[in-house]
């Protein structure tokens, strides 16, 4: 090599050395861990492509800057979704982690990237320890704390006199928190309480069970493939007629188009619905439908203002990435249009907002949909924001 | 009351159990005679299915999709064997291991490319829709029953292939001794082709019967491929005899899962027995399998072979 190419390459390396930092501080980097293979993934996708939507919506840019986002599979696994997030911390050097279907593996996640000193913004999972003890500056949801939407069902039920109900979830963090959302509102005692592998496909040998301890009522919480199952299952077993079924998080936009007739008429309890009248959902509703095909879903919606409430965020501190702070007392106020309409933060980071009944009903095309019956809590706060210690 | 329950849990145990063996039955030849570790076969049983699913819209029938779907998998797994796993039955399993669980992720990618990530459903027809009194007080699904009876009758139908033909002594001696088995002037290349392709439209069937029970879905092979795994453990690699009971075993066991809570309700604290018995439930026949590890290291039923 000669001596010119030699002071070439170095100045080149230094030119690049030099140039790096700037770069890297003009770009905002987003992690986004979901479930994206298996039978998971048809959630992962959804929130994907809503993730893909808001950023379509926002002109490409995140807060004014440059934004790269980096997806992650996390196969369901706390492990493999704390790697990703190690990962995402040292190798992407991201500014935010997002995302996160499964409240085991948030619970793995969540303490990696807010240990590290980076913002942690979920987009699902809200396992009740995250609400309580564990809440963290760093940490902020768009969705819900888990005990919150079977809370809704729970109240519902017991103002409608259902007494006997059978309870049936999958064992896993979220199961237990949405079980003991139920019971702390439905107050009754339950007939049954059981609790399923999570994945688990065949429902049989529980629902022979169910149908000996006979039951007045059925809540399930079956999120996912897990829904489709159950649901199609529970129809199957000519149980659907006898014994009335009441759910959260399993009959929705990805079962109903799955499983039709087998679901119409079935009640749920959440946040959000496309039908709710404001103009951000509306917009996202129909540019969703346009650009994918088919009606979204609230995993959607959440990544979604996940998005937009990161956007507020460096709106706010004017890009200057390093200003943690900043960003932190800018998403405190939840300054975006969110496609639930307004809502506030509680002290814990999770959203103070309404919950809706919601019943599946033959659209005006035909097609199943979810539409909003009624509301059964306004401005709703999660029952563990008092165990959290942080004060704004 | 709990007799008739108890009943109707053997019925759905057995009828987990015959699905498990339909799998079991191709994974365990496969490896006990060519050797292979076949990751895969979970994803011919999805095949299997989406290809029942995909023919049973097409042309509204039931059975005529059953007829077509089972020969299309039959090729789907006789040209995995000529393309991808014909190079790998001299290498080590890890190898296999490795490049199994390649064509594990090819053909959940495949499926989601060619119909979706979303699950395909599929509504029984009305004469399998029903329910059938088995006992006084006791009615059962018309197609879970159907699928027992299948898969049992499937058994026998090996059971005389495997005991009574010419293909069948080709596979015993195969799972004996491959080294004379070949010296013998046996065309052993043809042998594992024909075994490995009729493994995977067993798997197939199993999968096209289990279409209208589950979703339809990519990555539903592997599922089931854990628990299939435990039963040929279980039952000694590369018996078909033991891959039928070891099945069944599982089968039962992982279904009477379901009263282990109220079980341990009577000895224990309700809140006790609430935390322990799910957790409890999902190890049963992970328990089972390491006791006849502990007692037979063979399996149940072991082959003769060295």
């Amino acid at each position: 090599m000669t001596r010119i190419m030699r002071v070439a390459l170095l100045g080149v390396l230094a030119v690049v050395l030099a140039a790096g930092p700037a770069l890297a501080q003009e770009k905002v980097k987003i992690g986004f861990i979901t479930s994206l293979s298996g039978p998971a993934g048809i959630i992962g996708e959804h929130m994907k492509n809503s993730v893909e939507l808001a950023l379509d919506h926002l002109g490409r840019k995140v807060g004014g800057l440059d934004v790269e986002v980096i997806y992650g599979d996390d196969q369901r696994k706390p492990d493999v979704g704390k790697q990703l997030a190690d990962e995402m911390l040292k190798k992407h050097k991201v500014h935010f982690v997002s995302g996160i279907i499964w409240s085991n593996v948030m619970l793995a996640v969540a303490p990696t990237v807010t240990s590290a000193g980076t913002l942690m913004i979920g987009t699902n999972a809200g396992p009740h320890q995250l609400a309580g003890k564990m809440c963290n500056e760093l940490y902020f949801t768009t969705s819900w704390q888990n005990d919150q939407t079977p809370e809704a069902m729970g109240k519902y039920m017991r103002d409608q006199g259902i007494t006997d109900v059978y309870a049936m979830a999958p064992n896993y963090a979220a199961g237990k928190d949405m079980i003991s959302g139920f019971k702390r509102y439905f107050e009754a005692k339950l007939v049954g309480e059981v609790y399923t592998k999570l994945g688990q496909q065949d429902y049989q040998a529980e629902i022979s069970q169910l149908r000996a301890a006979n039951p007045k009522a059925v809540f399930v919480f079956y999120p996912g493939d897990m829904g489709i199952q159950f649901l199609k299952q529970y129809a199957q077993s000519g149980l659907r007629e006898q014994i009335p079924l009441y759910s959260v998080y399993t009959v929705d936009e990805i079962s109903l188009p799955v499983v039709k007739e087998a679901a119409l008429g079935q009640w749920e309890t959440r946040y959000w619905s496309p039908d709710l009248k404001n103009a951000a959902n509306q917009k996202y509703v129909s540019d969703y439908k346009k650009k994918y095909g088919k009606m979204p879903v609230f995993y959607g919606a959440q990544s979604y203002d996940g998005i937009m409430l990161i956007d507020s965020a460096v709106r706010a501190v004017k890009g200057d990435l390093s200003n943690t702070k900043g960003m932190v007392a800018a998403m405190r106020k939840a300054d975006y249009k969110s496609t639930r309409g307004t809502y506030t933060y509680n002290v814990n980071h999770h959203p103070i907002q309404n919950f809706y009944l919601l019943r599946a009903v033959k659209g005006a095309g035909g097609q199943l949909e979810m539409q909003i019956q009624k509301t059964v809590f306004e401005n709703h706060k999660d029952a563990y924001y008092k165990e959290c210690g942080m004060k704004w | 009351m709990t007799v008739l329950l108890i009943v109707e849990q053997v019925l759905n145990g057995l009828q987990y159990g015959v699905m498990l063996f339909l799998m079991a039955a191709g994974l365990t030849l496969v490896f006990g005679i060519m050797n292979l570790v076949n990751l895969a076969h979970g994803s011919l049983y999805m095949v299997g299915a989406y290809l029942a699913t995909f023919f049973y819209t097409q042309t509204g029938s039931f059975l005529l999709a059953a007829l077509l779907a089972l020969p299309a998998t039959l090729v789907v797994g006789i040209v995995v064997e000529l393309v991808a796993l014909r190079t790998l039955y001299e290498r080590d399993h890890l190898d296999q291991v490795l490049a199994t669980f390649g064509l594990i992720l090819f053909f959940n990618e495949l499926v989601a490319i060619v119909w979706g990530r979303s699950a395909l459903y599929t509504t029984l027809p009305a004469w399998l829709s029903g329910h059938v009194v088995v006992l006084p007080g006791l009615r059962y699904s018309v197609y879970r029953a159907l699928v027992i009876l299948v898969g049992l009758a499937v058994a026998i139908l090996l059971w005389l292939v495997v005991s009574r033909t010419r293909l069948g002594m080709l596979i015993r001696a195969g799972a004996s001794n491959r080294t004379m088995l070949s010296a013998l002037g046996v065309n052993v290349t043809l042998l594992y082709t024909v075994v490995f392709g009729f493994g995977a439209a067993l798997a197939g069937l199993a999968g096209l019967m289990a279409g209208p029970i589950y979703a339809v879905q990519t990555g539903m092979g592997e599922q089931i491929l854990i628990q299939v795994f435990v039963v040929i453990v279980i039952g000694g690699i590369g018996s078909i005899r033991g891959a039928l009971v070891g099945a069944i075993l599982v089968g039962m066991v992982d279904t009477f899962g379901v009263f282990v809570k109220p079980m341990l309700g009577t000895v224990l604290s309700p809140v006790a027995a609430d935390s322990a018995g799910p957790a409890i439930a999902s190890m049963l026949i992970y328990l089972l399998m390491a006791v006849v590890l502990a007692l037979r290291p063979q399996g149940l039923f072991p082959t003769r072979a060295s």
